[in-house]
């Protein structure tokens, strides 16, 4: 229960700081619809329809990337983080809280995306929904953690997205798959084996990420 | 830790690659029967895939190295990790020159996204880049150690993930327009000569991996040895 708690607070604090400033989120959301605009002239006319998930598809994963940059920015330009790894919680619990936040703001970005989406193109399917759903949880598990690490680098938000694009083609593949296949159900499987794998990988190796 | 030049490990290896390897080559092109469909062509399997085997082991060895590294927090783990990537990365850019070559000579393309391998292999090169970028733009020390080892450990859980990812993707976003007649049957001399063509790059891959540990062991003792100095 204690570490719910330690969990619950850490998120808190994140969503609190991004309720007062909105910078995060705004410029995630500007990103998405601008995005989308862009690719809207970046297909020929006679596309075929499926090609517009695929456009969808990257254009969430930058958008989370784009978010992702900043998820540490607050511990790194205030040396929040010393403090968070010297306080009484376990290390894993400051990977929690922070994913929590990341997949909330994500969440908030694509509930504007998405209706954006099916303005501007196709149709928004229940598959695709959740296949949105569970992509958020496996890239703000494995994007979380990629961030510390960027976030203790000389390169600094150059470096998330090398780190992170390879890791996310599973992603992109199951959600793809699941918003134009017949059979969207191995897609979403493997989504969901993605986060599992990830998060569990994640939640146990975090700790040597922010410690010496 | 030994700085000295005299590495009999990585000799040892080097020589048992030079044999195995020229005895492999050797049966691959004179021995072994023309392949059924592909002809003589299809030899450059014996070169192929046990590099990209090779890659495997290397990529293997350096998550080894890194949980050791986690588990035990003995900082020497870290170079042995990171020249076993080091190695896993210079086989893997093997792996993708000879099945492009490979790709050209059978079916007139340099690249093909249905071949699962080589885009396996792609994703591999990408991620194990971005490590060396890792560990470029972090101070040297231990938590650039366990950083760079929680990366490697990503790297081989990575492995099966994106080849399950690519198997998925053939069937919507890469159809597969050809087929290779490599596998699974194997007749006894095709067998053979793939053996002995395996061990060959793993020796050469111990040996790399032997001379190239030596030589970053050292540069680690000279810069030790210099910021004492200053």
């Amino acid at each position: 229960m204690n570490y719910l708690a330690d969990v619950g607070t850490l998120a808190r604090k994140d969503l609190r700081l991004e309720l007062r400033s909105r910078d995060t989120f705004l410029s995630m959301v500007l990103f998405v619809v601008a995005t989308l605009v862009v690719f809207s002239f970046s297909l020929p006319a006679e596309t075929v329809a499926e090609a517009s998930y695929g456009l969808l598809w990257v254009a969430l994963l930058f958008t989370a990337i784009l978010g992702l940059t900043r998820a540490f920015a607050a511990e790194r330009e205030q040396r929040v983080l010393d403090g968070l790894v010297l306080a009484p919680c376990d290390r894993s619990a400051i990977w929690l809280g922070k994913a929590l936040a990341v997949v909330a703001f994500l969440v908030l970005a694509e509930a504007v995306a998405l209706p954006a989406f099916a303005l501007f193109f196709e149709p928004v399917t229940w598959e695709l929904v959740a296949a949105v759903a569970l992509a958020d949880l496996g890239l703000a598990a494995v994007g979380t953690l990629l961030a510390a690490m960027a976030a203790a680098s000389r390169a600094r938000e150059l470096l998330l997205p090398l780190l992170l694009l390879p890791l996310a083609i599973p992603i992109v593949v199951g959600g793809v798959g699941a918003s134009i296949s017949d059979e969207p159900g191995q897609f979403l499987g493997f989504l969901a084996l993605y986060d599992l794998i990830f998060a569990i990988l994640s939640w146990a190796s975090f700790e040597y990420v922010v410690t010496e | 830790m030994s700085t000295s030049l005299r590495n009999n490990t990585a000799v040892a290896l080097a020589v048992a690659a030079f044999v195995l390897l020229l005895g492999g080559l050797a049966l691959a092109f004179y021995w072994v029967p023309d392949a059924p469909l592909e002809g003589f062509r299809q030899r450059i399997f014996y070169i192929h895939v046990p590099v990209a085997l090779t890659a495997y082991a290397c990529f293997g060895w350096a998550a080894w190295k890194a949980l050791r590294l986690l588990s035990t927090r003995d900082q020497r783990y870290d170079l042995e990790s990171y020249t076993a990537v080091h190695m896993g990365v210079i086989f893997g850019i093997l792996t993708l020159v000879t099945g492009s070559i490979w790709a050209r000579t059978s079916w007139g393309v340099w690249w093909s996204w249905g071949e699962r391998q080589l885009v396996l292999f792609l994703v591999l090169f990408l991620f194990y880049s971005a490590y060396f970028m890792l560990r470029y733009s972090v101070e040297p020390g231990p938590r650039r150690a366990s950083m760079s080892a929680v990366y490697a450990l990503f790297g081989v859980v990575l492995i099966p993930v994106s080849f399950l990812a690519i198997r998925l993707a053939e069937g919507l976003i890469h159809p597969v327009v050809f087929d290779r007649d490599i596998g699974s049957n194997l007749a006894g001399s095709q067998l053979l000569t793939f053996a002995v063509c395996l061990a060959g790059t793993l020796a050469l891959a111990g040996a790399l991996y032997a001379n190239e540990l030596t030589g970053k062991r050292i540069d680690a003792r000279l810069s030790e040895l210099r910021e004492a100095l200053e």
